[in-house]
């Protein structure tokens, strides 16, 4: 064979003509990736339909003493006006009952719709004796109708929002139909205002010390090895910790008795929001700092050498360059870690939530339950009626996630053009 | 060492700059630098004359570059490099261990290969090193006189609040060197400072040279050969970190005397 022959036609039998059986191979993984893609949209979309199925339906009640036994002068309850309101519940309520809620609020203060609510809640007592789901509300409604005219001939079929103003507004209370969110809201935008307080700043200020300024020897790398470990740890045991250090050794702090609030009346021992706030920044401590490291790591030392260049300080560098630089990238990060924690429930249960909280947080030295732990807590109940209450719940973790997560994204894209203009 | 001797230091480099009598600005002597057991630059000795353009030649890896960061410092901020000998400032060792590192950068400013302007308005990008470095004059008349002298005021006196990105390559380029010259260096390194640019923006730079070395002492690394003929009073011709040849620029491509650098200039490697 000579020198030549490689060009020729002959010598290409060598490769084989496999094109079409390249080509099909490329278009089966084509179909395995969409089908991961479509099979995730599922499960996600199936989440949201379970949680929205349970958060709106229709709802069976019977009242324990018939409204129309109510009526004043032919007028029916729901027409009433404040006058008539007082009325019934002067003839209806016990007088001991009357004095306690005159003394909350004066009746001639309350207005009529808070009257109602009284005369609904104390008088009326509506009873929950079944409740439905979306689905079934929207395709089953005849089944329900007939089922409840001839089971309860005197019940009262509503469709109800679990999701509404007046659970958004409320605090916890034992009953289902006036419980609310509110207690558990609170208690999560405190602990996790505590998270950021705390675990931004040092997170920060960590991976810059290692990004920066640490040399790479043997102590920093088992140090930064740590922290890659750390971030893997499961959440547990982080509450173990947070028990230990926050609860036991730092009650004093912790409670506040170091500053003179346990006065108020209101004994934590230790078991405050400002615990779970702390355990939970230690939670995420890893994760700000590995992702801000990733932050800075990504800035280009071209930009660190021009401004050293200037005789800049290696300080002035980071502050005016670096840090501004590489914002955008470390917000995005605290971001996702703070999403975490605001879903995080089991190092709180060690932490010691408080399950049962009818009184909302005042302040960082006040007994804490959160969202998550609220929804846990009414999911474990044996009634009915606390399934839709938790899936509302769950409708406000969600939303308060997203509203976060949608907040950073606009201030990291504001960040982003000041960048681009500055 | 305490902030207060660091100051005095200071002016002890600017003292330098006002006392010396030495016909350098800028001096290597015995200068190595290796990276772990690979030795860049080998024992270099070599004398910077004051508002001249040298310009360092080599093939790629001679350690042109390397030598370069050496005369600012700058090849601190790469972990493993060790330097040895000593690099005179006016008769002042810079990396003497009362001379702070800032303050040298500060008096011998570096203009790097790619342009590398901040993400920050063209105004800002001139007047923050001037800020940083504590000066106190008009910073309007600072920013305009410094983008005079690299010819881009007229390009870009409409539109100082813009960012710098908004610039061309060449003028971004320019406007690196504006931001160096703002803080009044006594010695300017230029890394390649053209290679990343087209041939207009090169020749614009190159015709810039010939206004800067009248205020300052500029030193260039280049590896295109008919740049350091036209724009260099001296010539340096590095070949594996050694110092081939060193003279007059002309005498150099002209009449080189070692056969390595006949061979190089000629294209015959390199």
């Amino acid at each position: 064979m000579t020198v030549d022959a490689g060009h020729s036609a002959a010598s290409r039998t060598d490769f084989s003509s496999n094109l079409a059986g390249r080509h099909s191979t490329s278009a089966r993984w084509r179909l395995v990736f969409m089908a991961s893609t479509i099979l995730a949209i599922t499960f996600l979309g199936a989440l949201i339909l379970t949680i929205i199925d349970d958060a709106f339906g229709y709802v069976l009640m019977v009242d324990a003493v018939d409204q129309k036994s109510l009526e004043q002068d032919g007028v029916p309850l729901l027409e009433m006006d404040a006058n008539g309101l007082r009325a019934v519940i002067e003839e209806n309520l016990s007088n001991r009952r009357q004095r306690a809620l005159n003394r909350e609020l004066p009746f001639e203060e309350r207005s009529t719709a808070d009257l109602l609510e009284i005369v609904l809640a104390e008088i009326v007592k509506p009873e929950v004796v079944a409740t439905y789901t979306l689905y079934e509300s929207l395709f089953n409604k005849r089944a329900i109708v007939d089922n409840a005219s001839t089971a309860w001939p005197d019940s009262t079929l509503v469709f109800r929002s679990w999701v509404s103003m007046r659970f958004l507004s409320s605090s916890q209370t034992a009953r289902p139909m006036t419980t609310g969110v509110l207690t558990a809201v609170k208690g999560t935008l405190l602990t996790i205002a505590i998270t950021l307080l705390f675990a931004f700043p040092v997170g920060i200020a960590a991976a810059i010390w290692l990004e920066e300024y640490a040399t790479d020897n043997k102590l920093n790398r088992f140090i930064q090895v740590n922290i890659y470990n750390l971030a893997g740890v499961p959440s547990i045991i982080y509450g173990m910790l947070g028990l230990a250090v926050f609860v036991r050794v730092l009650e004093p702090l912790t409670s506040g008795s170091a500053f003179g609030v346990t006065a108020s009346g209101e004994v934590a021992n230790g078991r405050t929001v400002l615990s779970a706030g702390l355990t939970l920044a230690i939670l995420i401590l890893p994760v700000i700092i590995i992702n801000a490291q990733e932050a800075l790591r990504a800035i280009s030392g071209s930009l660190r050498h021009s401004s050293l260049a200037l005789g800049a300080t290696k300080w002035q560098t980071i502050w005016h360059h670096v840090l501004p630089a590489s914002f955008d990238r470390i917000l995005t990060g605290t971001v996702l870690a703070v999403s975490r924690a605001i879903g995080e429930t089991a190092p709180l249960v060690v932490v010691g939530a408080s399950t049962f909280l009818t009184q909302d947080p005042s302040g960082v030295f006040s007994k804490f339950t959160t969202l998550p732990i609220q929804i846990y807590q009414w999911t474990s109940r044996p009634q009915p009626e606390f399934r839709h209450i938790a899936a509302a719940a769950i409708v406000v973790l969600l939303a308060l996630m997203l509203s976060l997560n949608a907040f950073a994204i606009v201030t990291r894209n504001r960040l982003r053009k000041q960048k681009r203009f500055g | 060492m305490n902030l207060l001797t660091k100051r005095s230091e200071t002016t002890r480099l600017e003292a330098a700059i006002h006392a010396s009598e030495s016909e350098y600005a800028l001096e290597a002597k015995n200068l190595s630098i290796s990276y772990g057991d690979f030795k860049a630059v080998k024992n270099l000795n070599m004398g910077f004359e004051r508002k001249k353009v040298t310009a360092l030649i080599g093939p790629s890896g001679c350690g042109k570059s390397t030598a370069l960061r050496a005369f600012n410092r700058m090849n601190e901020l790469i972990g493993g490099v060790h330097t040895e000998g000593e690099v005179l400032f006016h008769g002042v060792n810079i990396y003497d261990p009362d001379v702070d590192a800032v303050q040298v950068r500060r008096w011998i400013g570096m203009v790097f290969q790619k342009p590398n302007p901040f993400s920050k308005s063209i105004y800002e990008n001139i007047a923050w090193g001037a800020r940083i470095n504590g000066y106190r004059g008009d910073f309007d008349e600072l920013v305009e006189n410094s983008l005079k002298q690299v010819a881009l005021w007229d390009e870009v006196k409409d539109k100082l609040k813009d960012s710098a990105y908004a610039l061309s390559g060449g003028q971004q380029q320019r406007l690196c060197i504006a931001r160096a010259v703002a803080l009044k260096p006594e010695i300017l390194l230029m890394d390649e400072p053209t290679s990343a640019l087209d041939p207009i923006s090169t020749a614009k730079i190159e015709s810039l040279l010939d206004e800067l070395k009248k205020r300052y002492t500029i030193i260039i690394v280049t590896h295109n050969m008919q740049q350091a003929g036209r724009v260099s009073d001296k010539t340096g011709f590095l070949l594996l970190g050694d110092l081939v040849e060193y003279t007059e620029t002309k005498t150099l491509f002209l009449n080189p005397i070692d056969e390595r650098t006949e061979n190089y200039i000629s294209g015959r490697f390199g």
